[in-house]
């Protein structure tokens, strides 16, 4: 689950991060009795969206009057934000968050995540702050210092330092730089984060050490026990038919192909989309129904996947091991008359009482083809929608 | 032969009288030699109960002490399944295979931890796995049975349902399986492709190995440095995943690509390079294997 900045920068504070004060606004007017609250005489008006590249993609501005507050925050309110993780329809800007400006004189990286070599959690660490880091990982690797935490140890202290002042940290701001080091790392295990990233971690003129960004994703394994987090969750950042599908118990990824896929099992699902294209059509969607999924669930399969516009056909496939096949095949037919099925549609069945599965495809009125392999079925599908 | 289990391996179902936990192990007990091998079950607070005729502790070293059990399998909820693992491993246990999805992942950080912390000589698999079964012997986990033909073929993968597809279709040519290893989907996990590799190298009986990997994490490539400088045998390779986006977390937790890490085409590069007979058709990796082979 991803969150915000300005609650990213909440978690921080809880752990001790410093960061500049700050106060989110939905509105206009809340962004200006945001900057009055906060006084001064620079702000910055970020927009709040779950995508990184805001800057780039002008959602980021600092203003040096009231006015100006007012003028960004009208700008950017409402606004489609496109960055290089939006795509190119862009995300609709709901919320503003309102900064005091800083002084920043140097600007840093660092980014907490889980390595799965290791098995530890690994604070990732680089003076090329502000900047892209997948191409300073790709351009100059030597810039990235690792530290590997003891899970049971926790951080060490001078190892901290040692990477602080090999970050380029000035010798005054050293001991505030592994405070924060420190407060990330507590921060991450704490909320059960698989991702945080403070981009860029600042260092003033004055040598203070504070969080200007935080982006955090949360392990969705463990929310149960992080209610306060739980309540941070924006579902207007979210894909309507993911949350929608999530309430079936359903895995779904909208993406950007003309062939709908419905399997059982998240690796044949993967395996079923790249089948498909290499038959010559795209995948629309990633679709995992679960190990034991019901004609409820298939039925609400189809109209997720039929919701999508750009659905030209649907490709099922499943192995039905402890899920039968004929119980499958009952709910593919239940879901295709329900919905009203105006596409054509392949079905590969293969696995426990697939003969009975099959016989209840080729009784049934709904009109489809089958198929006995993968192969089979995404030829005959990429087929159908050229035809 | 075989890897990891066979008829003479003794096991304890964790997590047994849950409903999950008690619809396996009637499915395991009815498969081979299952009757002789699935000998205890654990749940705490219901000692003295028996499900499907098998005995009920509270404990697993109560349960290796009545019985001798060399393994667990694990069918605990979520939140309580990483202490199950501890409880297994705190037996020494030889082997501890957890079906179980959903675990945190800073529960397995710990639990990996505590392991190589005591020098554990117990074998993880999953957690988030189908299990393993050596056919016409012993099945420990939720793969269907039936599809699955004692030979000489290994077979290790990430996922379920793809497992299923790679053995119904050497079955459906003929060719049998020694063993079949699902090493699960989490970021933070046991034995690796490259551990079940090693294994699948030493046995007398595999001639050759069928390894469904997909996007994310560098396991693969791990795996595939291994094998060009060790392997003796055929490896047949399929990675899944390769027209999934990055960022984009593909159902398993750890199947997402993340900082330019874990693409498909690296996995496939690697394996390629490795000389794995890597195929792009995952409808064709029963037939890859077995050009392999003539």
């Amino acid at each position: 689950m991803n969150v915000h900045e300005y609650q990213g920068k909440e978690i921080l504070r809880k752990y001790g991060v410093v960061t500049p004060r700050g106060i989110p606004a939905f509105s206009v007017d809340e962004a200006v009795a945001a900057a009055e609250e906060l006084g001064g005489n620079v702000w910055v008006v970020k927009a709040q969206i779950h995508a990184g590249g805001r800057g780039k993609g002008g959602g980021v501005k600092v203003a040096t009057s009231l006015e100006q507050v007012r003028e960004y925050a009208d700008a950017i309110l409402g606004m489609q934000l496109v960055t290089h993780q939006t795509g190119p329809e862009g995300k609709q800007v709901n919320r503003l968050y309102i900064e005091e400006g800083a002084d920043i004189a140097d600007e840093l990286y660092v980014g907490a995540l889980v390595d799965r070599e290791t098995q530890k959690v690994v604070l990732m660490c680089s003076s090329e702050g502000g900047m892209d880091i997948e191409e300073v990982a790709e351009e100059t690797p030597e810039k990235i210092l690792k530290i590997f935490v003891d899970p049971t140890d926790g951080l060490d202290r001078a190892e901290a330092e040692d990477v602080c002042e090999k970050m380029g940290m000035p010798k005054e701001a050293i001991k505030e730089g592994a405070d924060f080091l420190e407060g990330l790392y507590e921060a991450f295990v704490k909320s059960d984060a698989s991702l945080a990233e403070i981009n860029p971690l600042v260092v003033t003129g004055d040598k203070s050490v504070i969080a200007l960004d935080a982006k955090f994703n949360i392990d969705s394994n463990a929310l149960y026990r992080q209610p306060e987090i739980v309540e941070y969750r924006d579902l207007t950042e979210e894909d309507a038919n993911e949350i929608e599908a999530s309430k079936w118990g359903l895995s779904y990824i909208s993406l950007d192909g003309n062939i709908g896929c419905l399997v059982n099992g998240a690796g044949l699902a993967m395996a079923t989309m790249d089948i498909i294209q290499l038959y010559g059509a795209e995948p629309a969607n990633f679709l995992d129904v679960g190990g034991g999924a019901n004609k409820e669930q298939v039925t609400e399969a189809f109209k997720i996947m039929l919701a999508n516009p750009k659905v030209e056909g649907i490709l099922v496939n499943i192995f039905g091991g402890i899920m039968q096949c004929d119980v499958i095949a009952g709910g593919i037919v239940a879901a295709a008359q329900e919905v009203g099925l105006n596409v054509p549609l392949v079905v590969r069945l293969e696995g426990t009482n697939v003969e009975q599965g099959r016989k209840i495809l080729d009784d049934s009125d709904v009109k489809l083809q089958t198929a006995s392999t993968m192969a089979e079925a995404a030829e005959k599908i990429a087929a159908a929608v050229k035809a | 032969m075989s890897i990891l289990i066979n008829k003479d391996t003794r096991i304890v179902t964790q997590g047994i009288t849950g409903n999950t936990g008690e619809f396996h192990t009637t499915q395991c007990l009815d498969y081979a030699f299952g009757k002789d091998c699935f000998v205890a079950g654990v749940t705490p607070g219901k000692e003295g109960q028996s499900v499907q005729g098998v005995p009920v502790y509270n404990t697993v070293n109560d349960a290796k002490e009545q019985h001798g059990v060399n393994a667990s399998v694990i069918y605990v909820p979520p939140r309580f399944a990483a202490a199950a693992i501890d409880e297994a491993v705190d037996a020494e246990l030889d082997l501890v295979i957890c079906i179980t999805e959903g675990i945190p992942v800073a529960d397995m950080i710990k639990t990996r931890d505590r392991m190589r912390k005591m020098n554990s000589k117990t074998i993880l698999v999953g957690p988030n796995c189908p299990g393993v079964i050596t056919p016409e012997e012993v099945k420990i986990g939720i793969m269907p049975g039936y599809i699955h033909k004692k030979g000489s073929i290994g077979v290790v993968s990430r996922s379920g349902t793809l497992t299923y597809e790679a053995v119904h279709q050497l079955t459906q040519l003929g060719m049998g399986q020694s063993s079949c290893v699902g090493i699960g989907g989490d970021p933070v996990n046991g034995m690796k492709h490259v551990d079940v590799m090693k294994m699948f190298n030493d046995d007398p009986e595999t001639e050759a190995v069928v390894m469904c990997g997909e996007i994310g994490g560098t396991d693969e490539e791990e795996c595939a440095a291994w094998i060009k400088e060790n392997m003796t045998k055929p490896v047949v390779g399929f990675i899944a995943g390769v027209t999934a986006p990055p960022g984009k977390r593909m159902g398993h937790a750890g199947a997402i690509i993340s900082g330019g890490q874990g693409t498909a085409q690296s996995k496939i590069d690697a394996l390629k390079d490795a000389g794995v007979h890597v195929t792009v058709n995952p409808s064709e990796m029963g037939s890859t294997l077995k050009a392999a082979l003539s």
